[in-house]
């Protein structure tokens, strides 16, 4: 019960710190759950974020629910989830009652501005340590560059990029025989 | 009635759209036409500005916001839960497909790709936001912004000095608001 609690109190927070969904979860999570609570490796967290790339649904939920499910099977999955979408629930539901024109307001506007330049910068830092972990040979870098440029510059869809990265693993890296 | 309908047109939209951010805008267009009471394009775009900008997976918010636009708080409810039901039923399979597999080298190897290329697909997803930043000011375009270069650089440069990387992000992204309104970006 008292880990249940604690399940849903840390993905309240996760989720009411997030701005912009999907990869800009990654930083916050990494601190959260890797780092400061240790409930899962960073390797695995990672697995479960391309696994959540490529099936459908809404990012932040495929990793929530996998978190949870990870921790705490069945209703650690149900309540990772209901943590998360809480802090929308709430916030969404007081600015769509309550500020009608939230947009409107200039200095409201500005803030949000200064807040996607940090979140990038928050997002460029994750990546470096990845790449750092992540990157060992030749390969793996042709691989990270490969899909940065489809995805970031010629605008492919993160999905094909994804399916077609783990055909290409399954293919290569899978042929020898585990040591 | 209405709360059946939009349960059911936000579980499709969970089920279907792929991937993040605005994967579920094409299904929420499809909804304005289908249900015109419901809510017009325009007021749908207003709802993905204050989606995008608030906190919380964007596909929640806005699965959030119609839902309390049409039917209240119970709407609301229903809405969010709805668009997070497929995604959440099709973890709890694959979890147990990667563990029924998890000795498998080809699915082994499959992950030992993926990784790299996950590293490359988060580098896009900032850049992709940097860019907006550089090439627009609130949403229109502008001459190439070097403001926000230099500041994404120096957050940047900040956040690789060890005891400056240990402090939470929040703080990072409550920084950038207070300099967003500074220096009125």
């Amino acid at each position: 019960m008292k880990e249940l609690l604690n399940l849903y109190c840390t993905f309240f927070f996760i989720g009411s710190i997030t701005f912009g969904g999907g990869y800009a979860v990654l930083p916050i999570l990494i601190r959260e759950i890797v780092e400061k609570r240790k409930w899962i490796s960073e390797e695995k967290l990672l697995d479960y974020f391309a696994v959540s790339q490529c099936t459908p649904g809404i990012i932040c939920i495929n990793i929530a629910t996998f978190m949870g499910y990870h921790r705490r099977g069945f209703w650690g999955a149900v309540i990772t989830t209901l943590g998360f979408v809480t802090p929308s629930l709430i916030l969404i539901t007081a600015i769509a009652a309550v500020l009608r024109n939230f947009e409107s307001i200039v200095w409201v506007q500005h803030a949000f501005a200064g807040i996607r330049v940090a979140v990038s910068a928050l997002i460029a830092s994750t990546v470096w340590k990845l790449a750092v972990k992540n990157v060992k040979t030749w390969l793996k870098a042709a691989i990270a560059v490969l899909a940065f440029v489809t995805v970031g510059l010629l605008s492919i869809s993160p999905i094909y990029v994804t399916i077609a990265f783990a055909m290409f693993g399954a293919l290569w890296f899978g042929r020898r025989r585990p040591a | 009635m209405t709360y059946l309908l939009l349960g059911y047109e936000f579980f499709k939209a969970g089920l279907f759209a792929v991937g993040g951010g605005l994967a579920t805008l094409p299904f929420l267009i499809q909804m304005s036409y289908n249900h015109p009471q419901w809510f017009s394009v325009d007021e749908l775009m207003q709802m993905v500005a204050i989606s995008e900008s608030t906190p919380g997976a964007i596909g929640i918010n806005m699965a959030t916001y119609v839902g309390f636009h049409v039917a209240g708080l119970l709407g609301a409810v229903v809405a969010t839960l709805s668009v997070a039901l497929p995604p959440f039923l099709i973890i709890l399979i694959v979890v147990h497909i990667l563990d029924r597999f998890k000795e498998s080298r080809r699915i082994n190897g499959g992950l030992e790709a993926l990784r790299p290329a996950v590293t490359g697909l988060i580098g896009a997803a900032g850049y992709l936001v940097l860019r907006s930043s550089l090439f627009t000011v609130q949403g229109v375009e502008a001459p190439f912004q070097w403001i926000v270069l230099a500041l994404f650089l120096s957050l940047l440069g900040l956040l690789q000095i060890k005891p400056l990387a240990r402090i939470h992000p929040i703080v990072y992204i409550a920084a950038g608001a207070v300099l967003g309104v500074v220096l009125r970006l």
